[in-house]
């Protein structure tokens, strides 16, 4: 109940600090859009003999997958705050209190999601007239897929913030973990283009399920087994690397 | 208040077998009796903010143990951060937020409701004078109103205890005598505070005792006047880096120090950046005799000053160091 309490109290926190900065998420959407309207055309051509016959196909299979990306990397990034609220003394000052520590890291963790969520939104509204069309309860349980997929990449990033501690090793280090998982779950390009060793090693790439599995939902295949495996690897990697997570946290710093 | 015996940290750096540990504290004993003010008095790196971070629960002793406000803090660190409040050394607000808003969060954070933790807010900006700036960005403040904003952070839930680490760092003289009368009223509501400074004045106008800590070891302790009063007698203070002095006056400096070192009246002789200070009992006798001794050697002194002991004159006796700047 007081975690519930606490997360609630700092995600609003979060937030509130999140909204007096409008543009800083108008410029976090700039990256998702522009590949929305300049590079899913591209998949009309490539993939023309694949059943993508117009542009609505062409949406209908980037769309899921920009989803990926945006929350592979939105959450990626979070490690930054994190880092920058541990070296302004933030941390320091709310450990002193009795507020829960989980719920410090967890109220931050939610308030990416929160953000992820709503570009989501603006990116669907987006490719609206491009001809995108998706079932309405299938869209919400792909922003509820990605709302797990960023507590994930959120919860690595901060794994890895405790771990090193320093802004530029963090950059490093996410964007080569980043760059691979990415191109292999077929966030740009379907992997069923890909040649036959990427795709047995996409196998082993918990992202590459849940773009399937973001896919089958775009596709109106919503009882399609993917999807809750996708959804069911996405959640058991978000619990354990949030639990490895808040155990770096709570642990003594400094 | 506070009971902490033998407490100690040593930070492990570096990894493998570069690996080199870091004996911040070795070991400090002291006790604060409730309404009292105590200061760790200190020089950079002493070990003032470890001790008050082991305190306040954000890092573990490696050795020792403490009570606060009988809790015992390796046991029970939850039950103390209900008792205690912590202003650290660097502010820790979020830039792109308000007063009124890190206040409330504040007392939110302590468990208390929406309405309660806008009220103190209210009141704690009437209190420490936030008003004019409450509603603005934090990242807009001056270095004055962010530290008078840290500390009504610190106390928004009325603790019994409180550490403020370096409370008046960066302040400027008014600002600090200020916040001097801050830290005295919160006493005057009850609170039992327990600070670090490296500033003499502080120590003396605003603590009831104090410890002097260097090297992670407390090497003094007591009221700021009973350990002036261990300094029995004047201190008698040579210039030798005043610039009507002729040149060379400064070169001086070690020749009269060995001289003057070795003369009956005086007790001790410390050279300190540019000045030669002399313990001696009486400036009244001591002075015409050093005048003497020094034109006998053709030694010109800038300005010659008597006075009583400082608490850095304690400092300097205890560490072999002065603290002044
Ligand atoms: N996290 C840490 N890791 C390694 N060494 C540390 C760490 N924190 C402090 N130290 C070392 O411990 C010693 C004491 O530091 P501390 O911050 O307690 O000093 P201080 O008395 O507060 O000094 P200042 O007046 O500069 O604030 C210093 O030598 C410092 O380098
Ligand atoms: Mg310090």
């Amino acid at each position: 109940m007081k975690l519930v309490r606490d997360t609630w109290l700092i995600f609003q926190q979060e937030v509130g600090l999140m909204v007096r900065n409008p543009v800083m998420v108008a410029f976090s959407l700039a990256q998702p859009i522009t590949y929305l309207i300049l590079f899913a055309p591209f998949l009309k051509v490539v993939m023309v003999d694949r059943g993508a016959s117009s542009y609505a196909d062409a949406y209908r299979i980037y769309v899921p997958g920009l989803f990926v990306a945006m929350g592979l990397f939105g959450g990626l990034f979070a490690g930054y705050g994190l880092l920058s609220a541990l070296r302004a003394g933030i941390i320091d000052r709310c450990r002193v209190t009795p507020v829960s520590r989980t719920g410090l890291l967890l109220g931050r963790a939610l308030m990416h999601v929160c953000l992820n969520v709503v570009q989501a939104v603006v990116v669907t509204l987006v490719a609206l007239p491009f001809g995108l069309r998706v079932h309405l309860a299938n869209l919400l349980v792909s922003y509820a897929l990605l709302s797990v997929m960023v507590l994930l990449s959120t919860s690595i990033s901060y794994d890895i913030a405790l771990l090193v501690r320093n802004e530029n090793s963090l950059g490093v280090l996410v964007n080569t973990v980043g760059q691979p998982v990415s191109l292999l779950a077929g966030v740009l390009i379907p992997l069923v283009l890909a040649p036959m060793w990427i795709q047995r090693v996409a196998v082993w790439n918990p992202f590459a399920w849940a773009t399937d599995g973001m896919r089958a939902l775009f596709a109106g295949q919503i009882t399609q087994t993917v999807v809750w495996q996708g959804a069911l690897i996405m959640s058991g990697l978000a619990a354990a690397s949030l639990f490895w997570s808040s155990h770096l946290f709570n642990r003594d710093v400094s | 208040m506070i009971e902490a015996t033998g407490l100690r940290k040593s930070f492990r750096v570096g990894r493998g077998r570069g690996a080199t540990t870091v004996d911040a504290v070795r070991g400090v004993d002291f006790a604060v009796r409730r309404g009292e003010i105590v200061g760790f008095l200190g020089p950079n790196g002493a070990g003032k903010s470890t001790t008050l971070r082991m305190l306040a629960t954000l890092i573990r002793p490696s050795g020792g143990a403490a009570t606060i406000a009988g809790v015992d803090l390796l046991r029970s660190p939850a039950q103390v951060r209900r008792r205690i409040g912590f202003v650290a050394q660097a502010s820790g607000t979020y830039d792109d937020s308000t007063a009124r808003r890190d206040l409330v969060l504040q007392a939110r954070m302590h468990g208390l409701s929406k309405s309660v933790a806008q009220e103190l807010a209210v009141g704690a900006i009437r209190a420490f004078q936030l008003d004019e700036f409450a509603d603005r960005k934090i990242k807009t403040y001056s270095g004055g109103q962010r530290r008078r904003l840290d500390v009504a952070l610190g106390v928004i839930h009325s603790p019994r205890v409180m550490f403020l680490d370096e409370p008046t760092a960066g302040l400027d003289p008014p600002s600090r005598v200020r916040m001097w009368q801050e830290v005295r009223r919160l006493r005057e509501e009850g609170m039992t505070i327990f600070l670090t400074t490296h500033y003499l004045d502080e120590a003396d106008s605003l603590c009831d005792r104090i410890s002097i800590i260097d090297a992670g070891r407390i090497v003094a302790e007591g009221t700021p006047s009973d350990l002036k009063r261990e300094i029995s007698g004047d201190v008698v203070a040579i210039d030798f880096a005043a610039t009507d002095v002729a040149d060379g006056a400064a070169g001086d400096l070690p020749a009269a120090t060995k001289l003057l070192a070795e003369a009956p009246y005086v007790h001790a002789a410390e050279p300190v950046d540019g000045t030669l200070r002399l313990y001696v009992d009486s400036a009244a006798t001591a002075i015409p005799q050093i005048m003497r001794a020094l034109y006998d050697r053709g030694i010109e002194p800038g300005a010659i000053e008597a006075r009583r002991p400082s608490l850095d004159d304690v400092f300097l006796a205890k560490t072999g160091r002065s603290l002044a700047e």
